[in-house]
């Protein structure tokens, strides 16, 4: 069993709290507005915001292996998503194969607690195993740049998502408020309300592209914005699921809130490069699960390494 | 085969393969992304699906699509001389697909005979798939379509011919290989047409272009792929 902190139940029946009333407040926009399509895609998006709330709590009100096969089959459904995204050669079909089985290796380590091998295998043996199943093939055409988008890809979907198990990893002593889930939970909760903000302070005082050529819907004004609430967030939330000083806070509110806008960028120029609107269509109004894990991809596991780094735990022990 | 009588153990066996094997693998593996999926939804007549062919995938996409409740009445139209070439070959796909074998080769039997099983299954109100390019391609793309389609619409005219556009099985089990690699299949449906009293080449053709359409609009929105 996962211990469960009263502030981590707590947060949880706050998410819920909170789901229930925008899920009320689409539907009685769909009373008043004129606008039926908008409201429409609105409430599409809450129930898939829904589906994905109540099985992450499944998931992990469970044990640490129902959380850990949970966050691996997400990690799938990424992978399978940016490999039928991307253009793959016919040759790469062996190597996809491999990228594949990476998968549940990855995530064995992970199981284990052999935190080393979980830090090594994507970005070392991977790194070496899939040029060599490439050469094996024998298809010099596109060959870099398919051992790099094919890496790139393992990179973000299994070894970056990886790292929402790798707090499983830190002791619960040094976490007493949150327990081993309260610093996911902590920043999990950050990452969705600086993506919230930006995008809220954006729509409301934007003026200034920030990054035309990319996504010419953010605006200064939005990434600024982010950052102060974010941090802000992030000071509030601190004491009830982290063990942090608020010093400390602040400074990771306003460092995932820049990470957590450079994660939403990098997929957006990925997804311009290829020519695609959405990198799928998994959840029904959000587009595909790529979409809405892009700036967790690197918001995670860069508040891990904060985490790792102030208490000098989970790099290796 | 017989068409009238649903409960026969060969039925059973097949719902049992779609509801613990296919399903689950097309839907928990791979993944569709389908656009025009209500248009599935009137087939309660019988249809005669058209698609275009790339992989053996292929058939057991377009069969998910339907409910459970549809799957044993639903047959594609397969390759004699490749599927039934040994009595346990056509066994198995006989039973856990339930195909309705064909011959490729040309016949002086009246097209009434040649077809026999196919307008029965259609009276009977069942679901055919059809494959009019006669065979696997290799590259991709479309080509040219048979005429026998447009046969059995003739002889069917009140049964909606629903053609669709598939991509992806050709990533995920291409001709020339045998292991298949997950990716997430696009799957285009078009409106029903019904046969219009042209010749059978202008029919096929119309077809054709219908399915061409779909690949038009999928490239539109896939970018390099």
């Amino acid at each position: 069993m996962i211990n469960i902190t009263d502030n981590v139940r707590f947060c949880i029946e706050g998410l819920y709290v909170i789901l229930f009333i925008i899920t009320c407040f689409a539907y009685a926009l769909g009373f008043i507005k004129k606008d039926k399509k908008d409201v429409a895609n609105f409430k599409t998006r809450m129930k898939s915001f829904w589906v994905i709330v109540v099985l992450f709590t499944l998931a992990f009100i469970f044990n640490k292996l129902a959380a850990i096969i949970f966050i691996m089959l997400i990690s799938y459904l990424a992978l399978k998503e940016f490999f039928s995204m991307i253009p793959t050669r016919r040759s790469d079909r062996r190597v996809l194969l491999w990228a594949y089985l990476s998968i549940p290796i990855q995530y064995y380590f992970l199981y284990t607690g052999w935190v080393a091998m979980f830090y090594l295998f994507i970005p070392l043996y991977m790194f070496l195993l899939i040029p060599l199943r490439m050469v094996m093939v024998g298809d010099n055409d596109g060959f870099l740049k398919s051992c790099g988008t094919i890496h790139w890809g393992l990179m973000a979907c299994v070894y970056a998502i990886g790292y929402f198990a790798l707090y499983f990893a830190i002791p619960e002593s040094i976490n007493p408020a949150g327990g081993s889930l309260g610093f996911l939970m902590y920043i999990l909760i950050v990452t969705i309300s600086n993506d919230f903000m930006q995008f809220v302070f954006g729509k409301s005082f934007g003026r200034h592209k920030i990054i035309p050529n990319v996504s010419p819907n953010k605006t200064v004004e939005g990434f600024v914005g982010g950052v102060v609430s974010t941090s802000i967030i992030a000071g509030c939330l601190a004491h009830f699921l982290t063990p942090f000083t608020y010093p400390q806070a602040y400074l990771v509110g306003v460092v995932i809130a820049i990470a957590g806008f450079f994660g939403d960028v990098t997929m957006s120029a990925i997804k311009r490069d290829i020519g695609v609107k959405d990198t799928g269509s998994l959840l029904p109004g959000h587009g595909g699960i790529l979409d809405r894990l892009d700036s967790m991809i690197f918001t995670v596991p860069l508040f891990f390494h904060y985490v790792a780094y102030i208490y000098n735990v989970g790099i290796l022990d | 085969m017989q068409f009238d009588s649903l409960l026969r153990w060969q039925n059973i066996i097949k719902f049992l393969f779609f509801l613990l094997f296919v399903k689950p693998f097309i839907f928990w593996i791979l993944g569709i992304n389908i656009r025009g999926a209500e248009k599935l939804l009137h087939t309660d007549n019988g249809a005669i699906i058209v698609a275009n062919h790339n992989s053996h995938i292929d058939t057991l996409l377009i069969m998910s699509l339907f409910p459970m409740s549809k799957i044993i009445k639903i047959h594609p139209v397969a390759a004699e001389d490749y599927f039934c070439n040994t009595k346990f070959k056509s066994f198995i796909f006989k039973t856990l697909i339930g195909i309705i074998p064909i011959k490729r080769k040309l016949s002086k039997q009246p097209k009434e005979v040649f077809f026999k099983e196919i307008n029965n299954a259609l009276k009977n109100k069942h679901i055919i798939i059809i494959y009019p390019e006669g065979t696997r391609g290799e590259d991709n793309l479309i080509h040219d379509f048979k005429t026998g389609v447009a046969h059995i619409a003739k002889m069917n005219p009140a049964v909606p011919v629903i053609p669709m556009y598939v991509n992806g099985p050709d990533k995920i089990l291409p001709k020339v290989d045998f292991l298949p690699v997950p990716f997430i299949s696009d799957i285009y449906v078009s409106a029903h047409i019904y046969y219009d009293n042209s010749s059978t080449k202008d029919f096929t053709n119309k077809i054709k272009r219908v399915v061409e359409e779909l690949y038009i609009i999928h490239k539109k929105t896939h970018g390099k792929e």
